[in-house]
C-alpha cells in the first residue's frame, strides 16, 4: 500500500524539484527530452529503463549536476542534496576510511557517523579501507554517508549493483526505512525492468523520453511476481511487467507496433503504455 | 647563515618540499601527473617570455603555466583530441617553442641546464623569500579548499550534486600548481618538478591511513629527499635537481620493502579497486 511519510504532509505536498520540457542534448544527439515530474517531501520516485535510456541524465539534471538545454528544472532554494552517484571509482592512492569518507562533504559529529553506519549495518567497518570493501558494504557506506546529510531529496542511482538478491531486498527496505523516519524525497534509479520497490510512490518509465508512469499498485502483475519471488516478499518488491507500443531502433528512429517508422517517439506514446499498463493490472486482478 | 650558498639551498629545497607534498598528493589523487609536466615544460617559455619582456622570471614563469593550463582547458572543451594528445602536444610544443625563443635571444646568457635541471648556486634570499612567501600562500589556499578538492578528487559530480563548487577548486588548484612551478624551477628544474610533487606522496602511500596522514607524511619525505639530495649534490658534485629526485626515489624504493606494510595492519594496503 501507499505509504505516507508524514501525516501533516499530504495535505500539502511541499515540491522539492520540479522538471519542466527538461531536456539535454549532447555529442549531437538528444539524452532526454520532454521530462516532467515533480519529486515532494517524503515521495519515492523510481525512474526505470534500460541502458542509455536517460535516467542517470534525468537524475543529473534535477540535482544540478547537468544543466538542461531546453525546459526548467526548479528546486527549493536551499534544497540539500544526498547523492550516491552510479559509478564511484576511489583511485588506490587515495587512503580513505569508510569513517573519512562519511565527512567528506560535511563535518558531522562522531556519534552521528556511528548511528549512521549502524543503521546500515556496517558500523563494524568504520575503520576499513573503502577500496577493501565489497560492492554491497561500498553501497551502503555511500548510503550512510548521504543520509548523515539530513538530506531534504536523496539521489540514488542505482543503489543496488553489486549487491546479491537478499541484500537488495535488505537494501530497498533500509531505503524506504530511511524516508519514513527522515521524511525526505527520493529520487531511485533502478535498470532493472522488473524490481522496483513495494514502497514507490510514481514509477516513472524513461526510453530518451517518459514512456509511461502511475503508481506501482497499477503496474504490478502479483501473479507472476509471488511465482517469482514467493509471497513473502510480496510486500517489499513488485514486478514491473513492461510493454512498449513502439520500439527504438539502433540509429534512434522509432518503429511503432503498426510498423510504420518515425524520427521521433509521438507526444501521445506514452498514454498508450499508460493504458496498456492499466489493462494490465486489470487482468492480474 | 644564508650568507654561504648551500645553506640557502638547503633552506629553499625544505621550504618547497614541505609545499609540493599536499600538492603532489592531489596530483596522484586525481591522475594529474601528466598535466603536471605539462605545466612544467611550458615554464621554459615563461622564461624567454620573461627574458624578452624584461620582467621577473619567477612571474614569467607563473604566466606562462596558467596560460597553458587554460589553453588545455579550453581545447579540452572542444573535445576535437584526447586528452591525452593534447597534455603531449602543449608539453612539447611549449618547451620547444622556449629552446627556439632562447636560442635566438643571442643578446641573453641562458643557463639552460641550470633551468632545466636545477641550479642551487643560484638561490638567492629574494627566492627564499619567495619560496616561503608563495608556499604559504599554496597552503593556505590548499586548507581553504582542501574538503571541496577532496570531494572532487573522489568524485566530481557528486561535489557538484552537493554544493562543493569543483569549478572554482580545480581552477584554485591549477593556479596553486602554477605557483609551485614558478618557485620549484631554480632548486629542481623545469623537467623535474613533477617528480618533486609525485615521488614523495607515492612513498607516503602506505603509511597513510588518511588523506590528511599522507599530505604531511609527502611534506617530510619530499624535505628529507631535499636535504639527502643536496648533501649528495655538493658530495659528488652531481646537478642538484637530479640528485634530489634520486633521493626521493630512493625513499620510494624503501617505501616498498615489506616491513612497511607490517608497520601498519598487515594487508590493508592491497586494496581491491571498487566495482
Amino acid at each position: 500500500m501507499l505509504k505516507k511519510s508524514d501525516p501533516t504532509e499530504p495535505a500539502r505536498r511541499e515540491i522539492l524539484v520540479s522538471l519542466k520540457g527538461a531536456g539535454v542534448h549532447r555529442g549531437g544527439r538528444w539524452l532526454v527530452r520532454n521530462v516532467e515530474f515533480d519529486i515532494a517531501r517524503g515521495e519515492i520516485v523510481t525512474l526505470i529503463g534500460p541502458n542509455g535510456s536517460g535516467k542517470s541524465t534525468t537524475a543529473r539534471t534535477a540535482i544540478g549536476v547537468l544543466k538542461p538545454d531546453e525546459g526548467s528544472v526548479k528546486r527549493l532554494a536551499s534544497l540539500t542534496v544526498g547523492y550516491v552517484p552510479q559509478k564511484l571509482a576511489i583511485d588506490w592512492t587515495l587512503p580513505l576510511t569508510v569513517e573519512r569518507l562519511m565527512t567528506l562533504t560535511a563535518s558531522h559529529p562522531a556519534a552521528e557517523i556511528r548511528e549512521a553506519l549502524d543503521s546500515v549495518g556496517i558500523a563494524h567497518l568504520a575503520r576499513a579501507e573503502v577500496q577493501a570493501l565489497s560492492g554491497g558494504e561500498f553501497q551502503r557506506a555511500l548510503l550512510a554517508r548521504a543520509i548523515l546529510r539530513k538530506p531534504d531529496l536523496l539521489v540514488l542511482d542505482e543503489p543496488v549493483q553489486g549487491v546479491d538478491f537478499s541484500g537488495e531486498v535488505a537494501l530497498y527496505e533500509l531505503i524506504g526505512a530511511i524516508r519514513d523516519r527522515t521524511g525526505c524525497g527520493i529520487l531511485l534509479i533502478s535498470h532493472d525492468l522488473h524490481v522496483v520497490m513495494a514502497s514507490t510512490d510514481t514509477v516513472i518509465c524513461l526510453n530518451g523520453h517518459v514512456c509511461c508512469r502511475g503508481t506501482p499498485q497499477t503496474v504490478v502483475a502479483s501473479r507472476e511476481y509471488q511465482k517469482l519471488f514467493g509471497a513473502r516478499a510480496a510486500g517489499t518488491l513488485a514486478i514491473y511487467r513492461h510493454h512498449h507500443d513502439h520500439t527504438h531502433l539502433p540509429d534512434g528512429r522509432v518503429q511503432h507496433e503498426d510498423g510504420s517508422v518515425t524520427q521521433h517517439c509521438h507526444p501521445d506514446d506514452g498514454h498508450h503504455h499508460d493504458h496498456d499498463h492499466h489493462d494490465e493490472a486489470g487482468h492480474a486482478r | 647563515m644564508l650568507d654561504d650558498f648551500f645553506s640557502r639551498a638547503l633552506v629553499a629545497g625544505v621550504g618547497l618540499a614541505l609545499t609540493t607534498g599536499p600538492l603532489g598528493c592531489l596530483i596522484v589523487w586525481r591522475r594529474m601527473a601528466y598535466f603536471g609536466d605539462t605545466m612544467a615544460h611550458s615554464a621554459l617559455l615563461g622564461v624567454a617570455l620573461a627574458f624578452l619582456f624584461e620582467i621577473n622570471l619567477t612571474v614569467g614563469v607563473f604566466i606562462a603555466a596558467m596560460l597553458v593550463s587554460m589553453a588545455l582547458l579550453a581545447l579540452q572543451r572542444r573535445g576535437a583530441l584526447s586528452t591525452d594528445a593534447l597534455l603531449g602536444i602543449l608539453s612539447h610544443a611549449t618547451l620547444a617553442i622556449g629552446l627556439v625563443m632562447v636560442a635566438f635571444m643571442t643578446w641573453v646568457r641562458v643557463d639552460l641546464m641550470g633551468f632545466l635541471f636545477g641550479d642551487i648556486l643560484a638561490v638567492s634570499r629574494l627566492d627564499i623569500a619567495l619560496i616561503y612567501g608563495g608556499g604559504a600562500l599554496v597552503l593556505g589556499l590548499l586548507a581553504w579548499l582542501w574538503r571541496p578538492l577532496l570531494a572532487a578528487t573522489v568524485n566530481e559530480e557528486l561535489a557538484r550534486a552537493e554544493g562543493m563548487a569543483p569549478d572554482r577548486s580545480r581552477f584554485v588548484f591549477m593556479v596553486t600548481m602554477a605557483l609551485v612551478i614558478a618557485i620549484a624551477m631554480k632548486i629542481v628544474g623545469i623537467l623535474l618538478i613533477t617528480a618533486l610533487m609525485i615521488i614523495p606522496a607515492a612513498a607516503a602511500r602506505r603509511f597513510a591511513s588518511t588523506p590528511e596522514q599522507m599530505a604531511v607524511m609527502a611534506s617530510l619525505f619530499g624535505a628529507l629527499a631535499v636535504i639527502a639530495g643536496l648533501f649528495g649534490s655538493l658530495e659528488f658534485d652531481t646537478p642538484s635537481g637530479p640528485s634530489i629526485v634520486v633521493a626521493a626515489l630512493a625513499l620510494f624504493l624503501l617505501s616498498l620493502l615489506p616491513y612497511a606494510g607490517l608497520l601498519k595492519r598487515g594487508g590493508s594496503a592491497n586494496g581491491r579497486p571498487v566495482p
